[in-house]
This record gives C-alpha cells, structure tokens and sequence, in this order.
C-alpha cells in the first residue's frame, strides 16, 4: 500500500513538474504540449477509436512476428547447443544477426516482400528470432550435465528428456531470452511503422509519423505515452508471472 | 562364486575395465576388475579420488559404459540406464522446476503401471519414510543440504529399485545431519532388502553402514583389499568397535596408496 501510494506520488509529481514547465512558456507549445493537451488527444483519439485501431494494428503485427520468432528460435536454440556442426554454423549466423538491429533488415524487406503485411512481420521476425535462439542455445549449453544424468537413471530418454528436463532446466535463460526478443521486436517494429507506412494499417508508428508531418505534438507525445503503457503492460502480465514463478522456485532474483 | 549350486550373484561385474580419453593420451581410470554383489548386500566402495570407484558405480548404473568386459544384473547385461539400478548423487541432483513432491513423482511417471493416484501415494509414502511428508510442496532451494538429500533418497527409492547406487551421497553434509541420515539408510536398506553399492571415501561411514567394504586405490583404479564388516546393526558411527575396524582399514588404505 504505502509502495503504491509512493508511486503514485512520484508519477503525480512528475506530470505536475511537466505541466508547471510548460506553463513557464520557455519553450513553444507546438514544440512542447502540456499535459492537459496531450491528454485531449489522447481522450478524443480514444472516443474516435483512431488509438484503439491503431494499437491492435500494432500490437497484432508484434504478437505475431514474436510468436513465429520464439516459436522458431526455441527449436533451432537446441539443436545449435546440442550439435558442434550448427553451432559453428548457424550459431555464428545468429550471433552476428543479432547484432544487427532489425530495422536495418527493412529496405531488403520492403523489396522482396513489397509495401505488405508481410514486410513488417519479416522485420519483426528478425528482431526476435536471433535473440531467442542465444538465450536458448546459452541455456541449454550451461545445463549442469547432472539433471541429464539424474533423469536418465530414471528412465528418461530422447523426447522426454527435451520435455520435461532440458526445456524446463534452461527455463531461466529461455524466460530472459524472451524476454530481450520482445523488446527488440517492440523497437524494431516501431522504427519500421515510422519509416514505412502501409496502407494495410495505420499502427502506432504511422501514428507518430503523422503527428511528426503534421506537427502535432501533442498526439506525438500522447502516442508514446501509449507505447511505453504498452511495453510496460507486456512486462506485466507476459514475463511478471514466469519470472515470479522462477523466482519462487529456484529462489532466483529476476 | 564357482559353486553352481549358489544362487547368481545380485550384480557382477565381469572382467571390467574402463579407459578414458584427454588430451594427453588414454587414462586407465579402473583396470580390469571382477566384483560380485549378493542380493541385499551392503557393500561400500572406498578409495581416494582418483581410485575409479566413481567410475565403477557409473558402469554398474549403465550411464557409461566399459571398454571391456560387461556388468550383469540378475545374469543379464546392463546396457544401459535402467530403474531398477536407482542412482543418489553427490549432488543432490534435484530438479529445481519441480517441488518436492513433483521430484519424487518424476521417476514415478517413467514407470508403467501406476495410475495418477497410485504415483502420488507411492511417493507420499516414501517422502514419509525420509521424514519430508510436511514439506511435499516445497522448493527445492528451500531446503536444507540433509532435507535436499532425503528427497533424493526418496525419489531413488520410490520406483521400487532392487539395487541402490549412491555416489558420496552424504559427503557435503555436517556431522549432525549425516549421522541422522545413516541412521535413516540403514533402517529403510534393512527393511527394504535393497541391494547398495556405496561409493565413499571416508573409512568410519562405510565400516557404519557396510556388509563388506572394498578398498580401491588409484594409478590405475583397481580393488586391493576386502573386509567384511560383521558388526551387529543397527550401527552408531560412534561405536568404539566400529572405530578398531576403521582404523584397520585406514592403514591398509595408506599402505596401498603410499
């Protein structure tokens, strides 16, 4: 109650801040809006539906380009630690990839796939996969040899091994290297929305794209509001819980 | 052993050796050695690092196996892996992801035959015999050392093997905790009939818990010497008896490996 109560009051004091800044007309209104009109925007946008459309648009395109990067990097993570041939192979692809912030990967995207869907997924795609394919392979690579051992006294073998023994051991690095895709998806989706618009969907960069041309400030600054809600959210309620059972289970700080 | 009357030993290990590889050539690590164990013996192994007693109880459990010669269980050969050779690490070995219970269920899980509640009872009843049935939804970090090492006891013991393998299970835990835990292996291996194979390196545990205890000494890892150890049980580690024979075999030990 009283961690609540000192948040709120840290985050009312900040907008309070911002607002007394503002009204202290050291800066233009049109280069800094003040919260009372940023928050106009944001109420209009909400009760023209412009913002919630937008999110779902993004948000789709994100969830998406994530799912098929984990779904895709968590498999070839363990083939890359188990085989020395992958590793030495796709293992150094992925490392140098994953260098390479995403948006980067867009002008080739916009040629082989066109101003589509498609293109966006690509580079979301890219912006996931390498990183959830290290954290794994790391994972899996520092699985102390003795749960392998232990489980195969057992009776464990193959598949059920992968199962219930390898995936769950390296769950602590599988949960961060998601947790990294995430971010880099979420960024490289949002320079790609702001540097190429579609006509399949405006998302939330487009959003910030057309403040920017139309030098709307406030809808600038209200749009990034609500990504930084978002990524907070998705913090929450998509990693909070994992980390939270980690946490319980093997009595890991994260 | 040559009498064909008597029954087949339990475990016997035939004419085994077992060479490794590193980067300096090939290392003998036991050399060629024939051992056998009788049904519901207690027989420990001890030696100092290096002696290849590890490496034997690593054949017997099939997790590696000899360069030559083979290890029959019941007259047949180990090939490989097996839940009625249950191993205890030194390590515990646990699985953090699992609680306590969720640990002991896993070797369960692997056997035919048992239904949901059936698995649950089962593994109930031997995180009882270990003295943990308050703990059955606990974390694994949550644990102390000797509590860590009941739940790998338990989860050895719940698929019913006939042969334990234990690997220097009780080596880092205090004085205190492991007298407890001797007192706890003796009464269940007792009442349970098991057949143990008992790898340590501290003379005083196994002259406490062995029927027979077979000393190794290294370069390369071969057995040496036999004793058989007919103290009455249940056995006290601080017994003075049991001290006179440890002593014994604490100079034969040295006297192999000056």
């Amino acid at each position: 109650m009283k961690r609540l109560f000192i948040a709120t009051a840290f985050f009312a004091l900040l907008v309070l801040a911002w607002h007394l800044l503002v009204r202290a007309e050291i800066w233009s209104p049109v280069l800094l809006p003040g919260p009372a009109a940023v928050g106009e925007y944001l109420w209009a946008s909400l009760l023209d539906g412009g913002l919630a459309s937008s999110s779902w648009v993004t948000l789709k395109r994100l969830m998406i380009g994530y799912l098929i990067g984990c779904l895709a990097g968590l498999p070839l993570g363990m083939l890359t630690a188990r085989s020395n041939t992958l590793n030495d192979t796709l293992g150094v692809l992925a490392l140098g990839l994953q260098t390479l912030p995403s948006v980067c990967w867009v002008p080739l995207a916009l040629i082989w796939f066109g101003q589509s869907e498609s293109a966006m997924l690509f580079v979301v795609v890219m912006g996931t996969l390498w990183s959830v394919l290290i954290s794994v392979d790391n994972g899996v690579r520092n699985l102390p040899p003795i749960y392998t051992r232990a489980a195969r006294t057992m009776g464990s073998t193959g598949f059920h091994t992968l199962r219930h023994v390898i995936l769950p051991a390296s769950m602590p690095y599988v949960i961060s290297g998601m947790k990294q895709g995430w971010a880099f998806a979420w960024r490289s989706l949002m320079a790609a929305e702001i540097y190429v618009t579609l006509l399949s969907g405006y998302g939330l960069g487009h959003l910030l794209h057309f403040g920017r041309e139309l030098n709307a400030m406030e809808q600038v600054t209200g749009v990034m509001l609500v990504i930084v809600l978002i990524g907070l959210l998705a913090d929450k309620i998509l990693f909070s819980p994992w980390e939270r059972f980690l946490h319980r289970r093997w009595g890991l700080n994260g | 052993m040559n009498d064909p009357q008597a029954p087949p030993a339990k475990l016997l290990i035939d004419g085994v050796n077992k060479t490794f590889r590193n980067s300096r050539g090939e290392v003998l690590a036991l050399d060629t050695t024939t051992l056998a164990v009788d049904e519901g013996e207690f027989v420990c192994l001890v030696g100092p690092s290096g002696c290849g007693k590890s490496t034997l109880l690593n054949l017997v459990s099939g997790l590696d196996t000899p360069t030559h010669g083979r290890v029959l269980m019941d007259g047949n050969p180990v090939t490989g892996p097996g839940s009625e050779r249950m191993v205890m690490f030194q390590e515990h070995a646990l699985f953090p992801w699992l609680d306590v219970l969720g640990n002991v269920l896993f070797g369960l899980k692997l056997k035919p035959g048992l239904d949901a509640k059936e698995r649950v009872d089962v593994a109930k009843y031997y995180l009882k015999l270990v003295g943990l049935e308050r703990f059955l939804k606990a974390s694994i970090h949550e644990l102390s050392g000797g509590m860590r090492q009941r739940v790998a006891l338990a989860r050895a013991l719940a698929p019913n093997p006939r042969v334990l393998l234990m690997d220097e299970p009780f080596a880092a835990l205090d004085a205190m905790t492991r007298e407890q835990l001797y007192a706890d292996l003796q009464k269940i291996s007792a009442a349970q009939k098991k057949t143990v194979l008992f790898v340590t390196h501290n003379v005083r545990e196994a002259v406490c818990l062995g029927d027979r205890v077979i000393l190794f000494s290294p370069n390369p890892g071969r057995i040496r010497e036999q004793f058989k150890v007919a103290l009455p049980r249940p056995r006290d580690i601080n017994d003075p008896a049991l001290s006179v024979l440890a002593g014994e075999i604490t100079r034969a030990l040295k006297s192999h490996t000056a």
